[in-house]
C-alpha cells in the first residue's frame, strides 16, 4: 500500500511540472466514464452522485486528499473494495491528476457539462462557431483554411508538420481515396510529368468527375444504412430489390446531390410535393431494416423493431448520438430522454412498406414489347395446371383460419406462412380477386402455388405435380424482360404511438406524437407531413449536429480517424474535437457549400494537411501515438472491397460498370451450407458479373461472403459508423489462396508481359511495380525481386508440371517456367502490405 | 523548416533494428517471431487471467434449435398423468407460444428415464453415453431465457444480447486471454447438420476486432477456407513466395516506420504454420483403433459429429482457447421421437468418447465442458399435421443444459421444474449468470471483462449475470 503511494507521488511530481490538471479536459471526463453510470441523475447507488460537486463533497474532502474516501476508493487503499468495479482499473495517471485536483480543492466549475441541470452546455449542442483561422508562425505551409487549424495547433506544442508525400504517393493516396482505384502507370506518368502549378488540382477534379467517386462514397453510406441484400434472422430471405437503393446512391452521390436534399430524399422523399420516382426509391434507406419471417414470430413485434431501429438509425447517422440507449429509459449521459426517442419513434411509426417498378434507363421498352406474350404464356401454364380450381376455396379456408384461430392447425400454420412469406397478405386476401392489381394476383398465386402443399395430403401434391407448375414459372420469368422493382415506404395508417415500457412492444405507456427532441432547435415553420417535418429538421442550418458529424465522417474517410474519434457518439460519452475550431470551419463551409461534398472533399485532399507524407514520425510516437493532432498522414489498410477492387482493376480483371443488381463471385463449397435460411443457394455469377466491384457483392446477412467479412466489413445489422482494420492470418490466406487474387496474379501476368513484351526481367519488375504500387523498385527490392524470379525459374524447369498448372495460358514468346515465376512473383506483389494499404 | 528527414531515416533505422535484430541477414524464422509479437505485432499474444483459472479451454456443444429437456434431461411422469389434456388455465393464463395455443394438449414422454452413476442423476434413454459420465457432469434443469425465436435465442446465448451485433463468448475469450496456439487461431468454430439459423453470427467478434472471431474448420475438404495453396504452387514455393513478400514488407517497414507491418508479417507467418498444421488436425492415422471406435468415427450416424468430437480434443491439446461444436437442428416442431432419435444418434457417443478421452490424457480438468441449445421445447404438444406424428414447440421458461470439466463440481442437478417441465421452480439460471460462470472458470470476472463502443463498456453478460457458485468445485 505504502509503495502503491509513493510511485502515486512518483508520477504525481512531473505531471504537476508538465500541465495543471484542467476540470473539463480530465476530471469532468474520467468521472463522466467511469462513475457517472452509477452515481450520476439516473442511479445513486450508496446516495451517491458524482455529477456535481454539493453531492460529490461528502467523499471528496477537498485540499486533503489523503483522507479523500474516493481517492482511496479508486487507489485500492480501502479493503476489500475498488471502484469501480466494472472495467479495468483507473490508471495511476488518472488517479495522480484525480488526487491533484482534489488536493488544489476540487474547483468543479458550474459551467461543466456534468452539473445538474446543465447538459444542453454541450459542445456538440451549440451552434456551429464561424471563426476566423488562426495565425501561425510559419508562414508557408498552409495551403487552405484547414491547414491554418492543424498547423496553429502544432506550432502551440512546439512541433511541426511533415513534409509532402512524394508524388507517387500522393496520386495513389488520392486515386484510392477518391475513386476506390489505384492509379494506372500511365496516369502517374502524366502527374510527374505535369509540372503546371494546379497539377494535383487537376488531377483532384478529374478524380471527383470519375464515376467510380460514386462508387467509393457510397460505400461509407451502406454501411450507415445497414444496406444487405437479404432479410436477416433464421430465413434470411434473399431482397432481389434491394440493390435499386444502392444504385440511387451511387448516382446521387455521383451527382454530387446537396447532403440536404440526399437527406430529405431518403427520409421523407415520398412525402415531397409531385414526388418523383427517383425521390421514393430515395427512402428505400429505412427498408435496410432486419425483417424476421421466423414461423410463429408475431409480426406486429417485429414491425415494432423495425421502426425502433429507425428513430435509432436516423440518431446515429444523422445526429451522431446514441439514441437507442433511450429505447428503454432516459439517456445516463445525453439529455435525449425516453419521451424523445419515442417521439422520434412516432415519425416512422406511421410509414408503410411497399416495392414499386423502378426500370432502369432502356427496360420499360422490351418489357412492354414482350408484356402479352409473357402473360399469355403464364396463364396458359396455370390453366394447364388447373390452378384456378384449388384457389378460391383455399382463399376462403385462409379468411377462416385468420377468423378462427386455432381451430386447424395446419391451416394456423398455413396462415401464419402467407403472412410471413407474401408482404401485405391481408391486404391482398381482402381485395376481391377482380379488384387486385395484376402484381397482387400474382403474387397471391406464385404464394399459393408455394404453399398449397402445407394442407393437403401428399397423395394429393404429388398428383397435382405443382413443383413442375412452379419450375416451369420460374423458367418463364427467367426467359422475359422484368422491369427492375425498388423496395420504398409511403405513409400508411396512422397508428398512435406510445412510449414503450423496457422498449417492450407489449407494454405501451403514455401516448407520444411526432416531435423533434427539445434539447436541440425547433422545427421548420410549415404544414408538412410530420416526417417530413423531421426530414428538414435534420438538415436546418440550426442543427449543430447534421453539418458537423457528416464532415467528421468525411475526413475520417480521408484521414482513418474523425476529428471526433466517436463519429458513433457526439454525446457527453463521446470524444470531444482534436480540433473544435475547425470542425466548425467545416460544417459551416460545407453548409455554405451548398452541402455539396465533392467541393467539401477538394477543400479537404487539396489540404497541405492532407498531402502530408504518412511516414512515421518516432519523434512523435510518444507525444502524439493516435497522431490526433495530425503532424502526418496515416497508412491507413484498405477497406474490405478495395482489396478485391485492387486486385481486379491492376490486373485488368475489373468488369468497371457502374451501378445495377448485385452480384455472388465464386464462393468456397460449403461456406452458404452455414445458415440454413438460404434456400437460395448461391447461384454464382457468369461471365463478367464474377469481375464487378466488391460493393456489389451479393450480401446475405447470415453468411456474408466470406473476403468481405475476413476483411472487416460490417454485417449490417446497426448503422456502421466506422470499420476495424484488423490484420489476421485468414486475410493472408484469402490473398494468397483465394482463387479471385490467384486468377488476378494470372491476369497481372499476362498484362505485364503483354505490355512488357521485351524479355528483360530488371525491365518487367519495374513495370510489375509501377503497375501494382505507382512506383519503381528500389535497388533492393528489385535484387529480392529478381532473386526470388531467378530462384523460381530453376524449381519449375525441374518441375513442369506445376509451371503450366500455374499459368495455364500461352503467351508467345514466353516459357511455360517463366510465366509461372512471373505468376508467382505477381502474386507476391498482390500481398504486400503496401498493395492493400493507402500510404 | 527543423524537419531533418535525413536524421528521421537515421532513427526508424535504428529503431528497426532494434526489434528485428539482424533480421534481414535472414535469420531463423523463431526469431523473426519473437521479434513481430515483442513489437506488439501479434494481438492474440497470451493474457493474464484477472484471477488464477481453473480452465484453459473451452468446447461448447452447441445443440441449434432448442433440444426438447423433457425428453433428455428432466423427467416428468406427470407429462404421461396429463398427456393428451390440456393445461390447467392456472398454468397456461400467462404463456406465449410460438406456433401452439396455450390450451394445447399435454404431449407425454416416451422416453426411459434412470438414475446413472453415484450421485444417481437421471438421463433419458437416448443418451447413455452421456449418462454415463453422470458423476462428472453438472446438469442445470432450471435454465431459462427471454428470446422464444432460434435467432434472437442464439443471439443472447453467444452474445449476451437478442440484439445483433455483439460480440459472442468465443471472441470475448480470445479477446481476453489471447491464444496459446502457435499454429491456429483461438477461436475454432466445428459444424455439423444443416447449419445454425444464426449462421456466422453464432462465431462473430460483432464490434471486437475481427482478429477474435471463430474461424470455421471443415472436416472434409479445405478444413479451412482458402487453406490450400493454388494449384500449381508447392509447399516449396509457397515459402519461397512468403520469404519474398516478408523481405518486401521488411524494406517497406523500413521505408516508412511503419511498426504495424511487423504484424503482417507475422499473420503470414502464422498462415503458414496454419497451412501445414490445420491439414494433420485431420490425419487421424496416431490415433488408436480403441479411440476412432470410441468416438464412432468410421461408421454412421456418429461419423461426422465424432470427427469433430476428436477434432476438438486434438484442437485443445494444441492450445486451441474455444472450440465450438455446432450441431443443427434439434428444432423438433413434428416428430419428435424419430428426430431426437437421430440426433442423439449422432451426438450422444461422439460426446461420451471426448469426455472419457480428455480424462484419460489429463486434460478434463483444464477444459470447460458446456452443452446448451438457445431454449428447451414445450410440455404441450404441437400437432402441425394430421398425417404427422407431433412434436413440440420452443420453450424459453425452462430448459436444461450441462456443465462438466474445469472449474466444474459434477455429479449435481442444480435447480428444479414444476411438475410437467413448464416454469422453473427453484434456483433459476439465466443465460449471462452461466455465462458469468464459463468466464469465471477461466479466470475471468465477467463485469470486468469489457470493450468501449459507442459510448460505453460492453461485457458479454450485458448488464445482468451472476456466478452461480454451486456449479463451482
Amino acid at each position: 500500500m505504502r509503495s502503491f503511494l509513493v510511485a502515486l507521488h512518483g508520477i504525481l511530481l512531473p505531471a504537476l511540472a508538465a500541465a495543471a490538471v484542467d476540470f473539463a479536459r480530465d476530471i469532468e471526463p474520467l468521472l463522466a466514464a467511469r462513475c457517472v453510470s452509477c452515481h450520476g441523475a439516473r442511479t445513486q447507488m450508496k446516495g451517491l452522485r458524482l455529477d456535481n460537486r454539493n453531492d460529490a463533497v461528502r467523499v471528496l474532502s477537498p485540499g486533503k486528499s489523503d483522507a479523500s474516501l474516493l481517492l482511496r476508493l479508486v487507489a485500492g487503499l480501502e479493503d476489500k473494495r475498488v471502484m469501480p468495479p466494472v472495467g479495468a482499473r483507473l490508471t495511476a495517471a488518472e488517479i495522480a491528476k484525480l488526487r491533484e485536483w482534489i488536493d488544489a480543492g476540487a474547483v468543479w466549475p458550474v459551467s461543466a457539462a456534468a452539473a445538474t441541470g446543465a447538459k444542453s452546455k454541450h459542445w456538440s449542442f451549440q451552434p456551429v462557431a464561424r471563426t476566423a483561422p488562426p495565425a501561425t508562425r510559419n508562414q508557408t505551409w498552409a495551403r487552405n483554411e484547414i491547414d491554418r487549424y492543424i498547423l496553429a495547433r502544432l506550432e502551440r506544442e512546439g512541433w511541426e508538420p511533415s513534409p509532402e508525400a512524394a508524388k507517387t504517393t500522393l496520386i495513389r493516396r488520392v486515386s484510392l481515396d477518391l475513386t476506390g482505384l489505384p492509379p494506372s502507370p500511365r496516369e502517374v506518368a502524366e502527374f510527374l510529368g505535369d509540372n503546371r502549378g494546379d497539377a494535383y488540382e487537376r488531377l483532384v477534379d478529374r478524380l471527383l468527375e470519375s464515376p467510380h467517386y460514386g462508387e467509393r462514397w457510397a460505400r461509407p453510406w451502406l454501411d450507415l444504412a445497414r444496406y444487405a441484400d437479404s432479410d436477416g434472422y433464421e430465413k434470411d430471405y434473399v431482397r432481389p430489390h434491394a440493390w435499386r437503393w444502392r444504385h440511387w446512391v451511387i448516382d446521387a452521390i455521383n451527382a454530387d446531390m446537396p447532403f440536404d436534399q440526399f437527406t430529405v430524399e431518403q427520409i421523407a422523399g415520398d412525402l415531397l410535393p409531385n414526388a418523383t420516382l427517383n425521390q421514393r426509391i430515395a427512402t428505400g434507406f429505412h427498408r435496410n431494416t432486419l425483417t424476421n419471417r421466423e414461423g410463429g414470430v408475431n409480426i406486429e413485434q417485429f414491425r415494432v423493431e423495425q421502426v425502433l431501429d429507425r428513430a435509432a438509425t436516423v440518431g446515429t447517422v444523422w445526429l451522431g448520438l446514441t439514441f437507442g440507449c433511450a429505447q428503454c429509459h432516459d439517456h445516463k449521459y445525453d439529455p435525449i430522454s425516453q419521451r424523445d426517442f419515442y417521439q422520434m419513434f412516432a415519425f416512422f411509426n406511421s410509414t408503410a412498406e411497399m416495392n414499386v417498378d423502378a426500370p432502369l434507363a432502356g427496360e420499360m421498352g422490351p418489357y412492354l414489347a414482350r408484356l402479352s406474350a409473357y402473360r399469355n404464356k403464364r396463364e396458359e401454364i396455370l390453366a394447364r395446371y388447373k390452378v384456378a380450381d384449388y384457389q378460391p376455396a383455399w382463399e376462403a379456408r385462409m379468411k377462416e383460419a385468420r377468423a378462427f384461430p386455432g381451430k386447424w392447425t395446419d391451416w394456423d400454420h398455413a396462415f401464419d406462412a402467407l403472412t410471413k412469406y407474401l408482404d401485405h397478405a391481408l391486404q391482398i386476401l381482402d381485395t376481391p380477386p377482380a379488384q387486385r392489381t395484376q402484381k397482387q394476383t400474382d403474387a397471391m398465386t406464385d404464394h399459393f402455388i408455394q404453399n398449397y402443399h402445407r394442407v393437403i395430403s401428399k397423395e394429393l401434391w404429388k398428383e397435382l405435380n405443382w413443383g413442375e407448375a412452379r419450375k416451369q414459372l420460374r423458367e418463364l420469368r427467367g426467359a422475359y424482360p422484368a422491369l427492375s422493382e425498388a423496395p420504398v415506404m409511403a405513409e400508411g395508417a396512422t397508428r398512435p404511438s406510445h412510449i414503450l415500457t423496457r422498449g417492450e412492444w407489449k407494454k405501451p405507456a403514455e401516448p407520444v406524437s411526432p416531435i423533434v427532441p427539445a434539447f436541440l432547435h425547433a422545427p421548420p415553420l410549415g404544414a408538412a407531413p410530420p416526417r417530413l417535418t423531421l426530414a428538414r429538421w435534420l438538415v436546418s442550418p440550426e442543427n449543430p449536429l447534421t453539418a458537423r458529424v457528416t464532415v467528421n465522417r468525411v475526413w475520417q474517410e480521408l484521414f482513418g480517424r474523425g476529428l471526433v474519434r466517436t463519429p458513433e457518439d457526439f454525446g457527453a460519452q463521446g470524444e470531444k474535437p482534436s480540433h473544435p475550431e475547425l470542425l466548425d470551419f467545416l460544417a459551416s463551409r460545407f453548409m455554405d457549400l451548398g452541402w455539396k461534398r465533392k467541393m467539401l472533399i477538394k477543400l479537404i485532399v487539396t489540404s497541405a494537411t492532407y498531402r502530408q507524407s504518412s511516414h512515421a514520425r518516432p519523434d512523435m510516437d510518444a507525444r502524439d501515438p493516435g497522431n490526433a493532432l495530425l503532424s502526418h498522414q496515416s497508412r491507413l489498410r484498405l477497406p474490405a472491397e478495395l482489396v478485391r477492387d485492387s486486385a481486379l482493376h491492376v490486373s485488368e480483371l475489373l468488369y468497371p460498370a457502374i451501378g445495377g443488381r448485385s452480384v455472388r463471385p465464386p464462393m468456397p463449397k460449403g461456406v452458404i451450407e452455414l445458415a440454413y435460411g438460404t434456400d437460395a443457394g448461391w447461384p454464382e455469377s457468369t461471365g463478367r458479373d464474377r469481375y464487378r466491384r466488391g460493393l456489389y457483392i451479393h450480401f446475405q446477412r447470415t453468411v456474408p461472403y466470406p473476403q468481405l467479412m475476413n476483411f472487416d466489413a460490417p454485417d449490417a445489422s446497426l448503422a456502421a459508423c466506422k470499420r476495424d482494420r484488423s490484420n489476421t492470418a485468414l486475410q493472408a490466406l484469402n490473398l494468397l489462396n483465394d482463387p479471385v487474387f490467384v486468377e488476378s496474379a494470372q491476369a497481372l501476368t499476362a498484362r505485364l508481359l503483354r505490355e512488357q513484351p521485351a524479355p528483360s526481367v530488371a525491365a518487367r519488375i519495374e513495370h510489375l511495380f509501377q503497375i501494382c504500387l505507382s512506383r519503381p523498385p528500389s535497388r533492393r527490392e528489385a535484387e529480392f525481386a529478381s532473386g526470388y524470379y531467378q530462384q523460381q525459374t530453376g524449381l519449375f524447369e525441374r518441375d513442369a508440371k506445376a509451371a503450366a498448372v500455374l499459368f495455364p495460358l500461352e503467351v508467345p514468346g514466353v516459357s511455360r517456367v517463366e510465366t509461372a515465376a512471373w505468376t508467382g512473383l505477381a502474386s507476391a506483389i498482390l500481398n504486400l502490405d503496401e498493395f492493400i494499404t493507402r500510404e | 523548416m527543423h524537419y531533418d528527414r535525413e536524421y528521421l531515416r537515421i532513427q526508424q533505422r535504428r529503431d528497426f533494428f532494434r526489434s528485428f535484430s539482424g533480421m534481414l541477414g535472414g535469420v531463423a524464422l523463431s526469431n523473426l517471431l519473437g521479434a513481430a509479437e515483442a513489437g506488439g505485432g501479434n494481438p492474440l499474444a497470451p493474457k493474464k487471467p484477472h484471477f488464477a483459472a481453473k480452465a484453459r479451454n473451452v468446447i461448447f456443444f452447441f445443440q441449434e434449435g432448442g433440444p426438447s429437456h423433457l425428453d433428455l434431461y428432466d423427467p416428468k411422469p406427470a407429462l404421461q398423468k396429463w398427456h393428451g389434456q390440456p393445461l390447467p388455465p392456472s398454468m397456461s393464463k400467462d404463456l406465449n407460444f410460438v406456433f401452439v395455443k396455450p390450451d394445447a394438449k399435454v404431449l407425454g414422454t416416451e422416453r426411459v428415464f434412470t438414475p446413472h452413476g453415484q450421485s444417481g442423476t437421471e438421463f433419458s434413454d437416448y443418451i447413455p453415453h452421456i449418462g454415463a459420465h453422470a458423476d462428472d457432469i453438472c446438469l442445470i434443469r432450471s435454465m431459462h431465457t427471454e428470446a422464444f425465436n432460434h435467432h434472437p435465442g442464439q443471439a443472447l446465448l453467444f452474445s449476451g444480447s437478442t440484439q445483433f451485433g455483439r460480440p459472442t463468448a468465443g471472441a470475448w475469450v480470445s479477446y481476453g486471454l489471447g491464444s496459446e496456439s502457435q499454429d491456429m487461431p483461438a477461436f475454432v468454430v466445428l459444424s455439423s447438420g444443416k447449419g445454425t439459423s444464426g449462421g456466422s453470427m453464432n462465431w462473430a467478434s460483432g464490434f471486437l476486432p475481427s482478429t477474435y472471431a471463430g474461424t470455421v474448420f471443415r472436416n472434409s475438404g479445405e478444413p479451412i477456407l482458402y487453406l490450400p495453396n493454388p494449384p500449381g504452387v508447392t509447399p516449396e514455393t509457397q515459402r519461397a513466395r512468403l520469404d519474398l513478400i516478408r523481405k518486401l514488407n521488411e524494406e517497406r517497414q523500413y521505408d516508412t516506420g511503419d511498426a504495424s507491418i511487423a504484424s503482417r508479417v507475422h499473420s503470414y507467418e502464422l498462415a503458414f504454420r496454419m497451412q501445414s498444421a490445420a491439414p494433420r488436425f485431420l490425419d487421424f492415422s496416431q490415433e488408436s483403433a480403441r479411440t476412432l471406435e470410441d468416438y464412432g468415427v468410421n461408421k454412421e450416424p456418429t461419423h461426422p459429429y465424432a470427427v469433430n468430437c476428436l477434432l476438438a480434443r486434438r484442437m485443445v491439446e494444441r492450445g486451441v482457447r474455444f472450440v465450438m461444436l455446432a450441431h443443427a437442428s434439434w428444432d423438433d416442431h413434428q416428430e419428435l421421437n424419430r428426430k431426437l432419435k437421430k440426433n442423439c444418434a449422432i451426438t450422444d457417443q461422439p460426446i461420451g468418447a471426448l469426455i472419457g478421452d480428455l480424462k484419460s490424457r489429463g486434460l478434463f480438468d483444464s477444459t470447460l465442458l458446456v452443452w446448451a441449445g438457445e431454449f428447451g421445447r414445450t410440455p404441450v404438444g404441437q400437432f402441425e399435421r394430421v398425417d404427422e406424428d407431433p412434436g413440440r414447440d420452443h420453450h424459453p421458461n425452462c430448459f436444461s443444459i450441462w456443465a462438466a470439466g474445469g472449474g466444474i463440481k459434477g455429479g449435481q442437478v442444480i435447480g428444479k421444474t414444476d411438475e410437467i417441465g413448464l416454469q422453473v421452480a427453484e434456483n433459476p439460471v439465466h443465460i449471462h449468470d452461466l455465462q458469468a460462470t464459463m468466464l469465471h472458470t477461466l479466470g475471468l470476472e465477467h463485469t470486468r471483462l469489457t470493450y468501449r463502443h459507442m459510448g460505453r463498456d460492453f461485457r458479454l453478460t450485458d448488464v445482468g449475470g451472476r456466478v452461480v457458485k454451486q456449479m463451482l468445485l
